[in-house]
């Protein structure tokens, strides 16, 4: 396994060079795109494009999943959600609210859910994983719903926004650009981090599992530890973008805990192309505009769902690589 | 070559057939032909293609390029249901018994068709019943609890409830004790004397030759020959070349 | 001791005989689902996601024929007619295209045929909840309650059905033809059995049989759209706990869950009790992933 790197490396030189410049000249046009969008864009769509970013960043966890250890998880709406109510608490609980401390309670919370799914679910494979892990986010789902003393309940939580605070340096608070470039750089950040992850001798390995799991066990990895270990990155993340989610918005509710939640990601994902990281990302863009064009078309009430899922149901059967999949192996060299 | 069929046409016959699992090519242009009421053996090594070839007749795979025909009639691409009903019976290498289903209810999978007369239906029964009195005794038991002969007899037995034209036989006596070797070699006997074509896979040298008119010789997914069986006997220098270890 | 013996006091007998007979009813309307999501997922290997919306849509196309003709029997007979041929249609343009794929290539198929079908229930219905009269409004004392004799009805009803489907599968042709396939897809097309009608026809029955359930279950849940996802996950949590594939175990295992959620709901509050189930689920799946009550193979 370490062998091969060197065995190609060396007569594709030149060609891989090209590639990375490419690869980065890319990478840094569509950064500066997005990072001037809230120069150009109205209020409203920069604001979109923030939220499009977060569920960006989901979707991406849920592909280390789906993409690489091949296994669909229909519970990211419990890391989602925890890292929301852990970010909710931090802002309801401290005061003045803080930025930091509301991202690590919503990591610590995301990180609880995902150490109990990956726990169990992992030892079960296929749709018994995917069948676990929505039932996992169902019971968090459940006990946030009813234990309204703490969660709200149905109502779910309101709070204030954090300031962008850095000690001793800025502290100033959030408008829709800072918000903006916020996300971005964090997005950005958890995107190259997954990457690097996906590249690594860790993600080779997850690779391997999701192309014959018998063969890396009867290899000698420890599959199981491995799969957890994943389950554990997926659902940082996942809580990750939930926390943002909660910062952007200023409250935190239980539907976002839902499996519809959990779908949609799945959704996002098979869209915009799994294994390729930013396809779900694309996905979850494509997904997001077409919701609101049409609630702007036909009005609030359209069942967006409907022609949404339709799509996702072609796509499956006549487009599994889903948008970006014709870019996967050039995405991930 | 074709004079070497006992009808004027063949029965079945397969024309330059190139059948991949996947990216692996595993046969690599196999003609041959089976007549009407013919018994053909298909012999060579391990992994040279004979099960490939005879899933590829009854539509279990694809071929890629090449045809199969049944009596006269170009079948590539059709479902393997519709071969069945066609006459193609199939006895697979590893017998695929309905473990859950009983004696029985194995044999009626081959029974439940069209225009199958009640009357139809207890001759057939009959009949395999006396050639193995062993499966009447066990009709009501499970599949799954068959002893390996046993399993095998059922195979046949339920592919002849199909009353089928031609009979694909893979590995039938492989893994069994000689006493049911000469059953399963009486069977094909018997078939033959109803005039069913066979198609015989076998391991077991000196009973292809015996039991067979013609045989074929498989090497990595070609024909490499064809001749009388009477031609050639177990000790020819041929079969040392393509099947001796 | 004393505590012992005090919260053994505390139980309320009366209540926990009403809750079994409860548990007892809902179970037989669980086992009619979970029977067809079983048969489903035994011959095809299709874990159908969509399976609570065939559920929910049968009680709607219940609750529409019932008013159209005034007849429950007939409206029952009419529903199960329409979905399963809906159910059959469903499977022809959707998953027969991906036959040979992933499962989990199915799974999500279903999941978005479940989104379509919720949202255009929502959109054909409205959020409102329907109601459906009791076709029979008999009731007997039972302690302090008046219990409607339908509960009972229906109970009897759902054993009859999956009595039917248990003779269909064990004597019928097509029976044996759909127990064939589901132990051997490849030897029973050998066997000249057509296998994609068989499993049109199963998805077909699976769906026919959701319907029924909708029905019967409509006059004392009330109808709407978000109904089916919570039958669905009692159905996953049922059909794996009973060994998937597995019919006999299935119906025990209904049965089970909904006495354990209906004596849970003695305690806690009923949108809690469902967690008792999802730990069952989850203990079954740590500990005896192949089932509970499955037979040995």
């Amino acid at each position: 396994m370490t062998s091969a790197p060197l065995d190609k490396g060396l007569p594709l030189k030149r060609s891989r060079l090209s590639h990375t410049a490419t690869y980065w000249l890319v990478f840094g046009a569509v950064l500066a795109l997005l990072v001037a969008a809230p120069l150009v864009l109205p209020v409203f769509w920069s604001g979109f494009l923030t939220e499009i970013l977060i569920w960006g960043l989901l979707a991406m966890s849920s592909d280390l999943l789906i993409g690489y250890t091949g296994i669909v998880s229909f519970g990211h709406s419990a890391f989602f959600g925890l890292g929301m109510y852990g970010a909710a608490a931090a802002l309801l609980l401290v005061s003045p609210p803080n930025l930091w401390l509301a991202i690590v309670f919503g990591l610590v919370g995301a990180a609880g859910a995902a150490l109990c799914v990956a726990y169990f679910s992992t030892r079960i494979r296929d749709i018994y994983f995917a069948i676990a892990t929505l039932i996992f986010a169902q019971i968090f789902y459940v006990i946030i719903f009813t234990w309204t003393s703490v969660t709200g309940g149905e109502n779910g939580l309101i709070f204030d926004q954090p300031h962008f605070a850095i000690p001793f340096i800025v502290n100033v608070p959030f408008h829709t650009a800072t918000m903006h470039w916020f996300v971005l750089a964090v997005v950005t950040a958890s995107y190259l981090t997954l990457r690097r992850i996906t590249q690594s001798p860790f993600g080779m390995v997850l690779q391997s599992i999701r192309e014959n799991e018998a063969r890396t066990r009867a290899i000698g990895y420890p599959v199981e530890r491995y799969k957890i270990v994943s389950v554990m990155i997926s659902g940082l993340f996942a809580g990750l973008a939930g926390a943002l989610y909660a910062i952007q918005k200023e409250f935190a509710a239980p539907d976002f805990v839902y499996f519809l939640t959990s779908g949609e990601t799945v959704i996002y994902n098979l869209i915009g192309g799994v294994g390729t990281l930013v396809g779900p990302i694309v996905g979850a863009g494509f997904f997001q505009l077409l919701r609101q064009f049409m609630a702007q078309w036909f009005g609030d009430q359209f069942p967006y769902l409907i022609p949404l899922g339709l799509v996702f149901i072609a796509m499956i059967i006549f487009l599994p690589q889903g948008l970006l999949g014709f870019a996967r192996r050039w995405l991930n060299k | 070559m074709s004079s070497a069929t006992e009808g004027a046409e063949p029965l079945v016959s397969v024309e330059d057939v190139h059948t991949y699992y996947g990216k692996s090519h595993i046969l690599h242009g196999v003609s041959l032909a089976v007549g009407v009421g013919e018994v053909v053996g298909l012999l060579g090594r391990n992994g040279v293609g004979k099960s490939t070839t005879l899933k590829t007749i009854m539509g279990l795979v694809q071929p890629r390029s090449g045809a199969v025909l049944f009596a006269g009639k170009r079948v590539t691409g059709l479902p393997p249901h519709k071969l069945a009903r066609m006459g193609i019976g199939y006895v697979p290498e590893d017998r695929r018994i309905f473990r859950l289903l009983t004696v029985s209810e194995n044999l009626r999978t081959g029974l439940d068709r069209h225009g199958v007369t009640e009357e139809r239906r207890k001759i057939l029964l009959d009949k395999v019943f006396t050639y193995f009195p062993v499966l009447a005794e066990r009709r009501g038991q499970a599949g799954g609890t068959l002893s390996g002969g046993e399993q095998q007899m059922l195979a046949i037995a339920r592919a002849m409830m199909l009353e089928p034209r031609v009979i694909l036989l893979d590995e039938p006596t492989e893994g069994l004790m000689p006493r049911m070797v000469a059953q399963i070699r009486t069977i094909i006997d018997v078939l033959h004397s109803e005039r069913i074509s066979i198609l015989l896979v076998e391991q077991n040298v000196p009973l292809t030759l015996e039991a067979s008119q013609r045989v074929y010789i498989l090497e990595k997914g070609c024909v490499r020959h064809h001749c009388a069986a009477s031609a050639i006997d177990v000790n020819d220098p041929l079969i040392k070349q393509y099947l001796g270890v | 001791m004393a505590s012992i013996g005090q919260f053994l006091h505390s139980i309320p007998v009366d209540l926990l005989i009403i809750q079994t007979i409860n548990g007892i009813v809902t179970g037989m309307i669980l086992a009619l689902v979970a029977s067809g999501l079983t048969l489903i997922f035994g011959i095809m290997d299709v874990v159908n996601f969509a399976h609570g919306e065939l559920f929910m849509l049968g009680a709607y196309m219940g609750v529409v024929a019932f008013a159209m003709t005034g007849n429950f029997w007939l409206a029952l007979a009419l529903a199960a007619l329409i979905i399963g041929i809906f159910g059959a249609a469903l499977q022809i343009v959707t998953l027969r295209p991906l036959i040979g794929r992933s499962p989990l290539n199915t799974i999500l198929a279903t999941f978005g045929i479940s989104l379509v079908l919720q949202n255009y229930a929502l959109w054909q219905f409205g959020p409102v909840a329907r109601k459906m009269a009791e076709p029979i409004s008999a009731e007997f004392t039972l302690f302090y309650l008046q219990y409607p004799w339908y509960r009972i009805v229906i109970a009897l009803l759902s054993g009859a059905i999956i009595s039917a489907l248990w003779l269909f599968l064990k004597f019928n042709r097509y029976g044996v033809w759909i127990r064939a396939t589901t132990q051997d897809r490849v030897m029973a097309q050998a066997m000249g059995i057509p296998v994609p009608l068989v499993y049109t026809g199963v998805f077909g029955l699976g769906a026919a049989m959701a319907a029924v359930s909708g029905v019967l279950f409509a006059p004392f849940g009330g109808v709407d759209s978000s109904m089916g996802l919570q039958w669905v996950l009692e159905a996953f949590i049922v059909v794996v706990v009973g060994g998937m594939g597995n019919l006999g175990g299935s119906i025990v295992a209904a049965i089970f869950i909904s006495l354990l959620e209906a004596y849970a709901a003695v305690w806690l509050d009923p949108s809690q009790a469902v967690i008792a189930s999802f730990v069952v689920l989850i203990l079954t799946l740590l500990f005896r992933p192949t089932g509970l009550f499955a037979a040995p193979k």
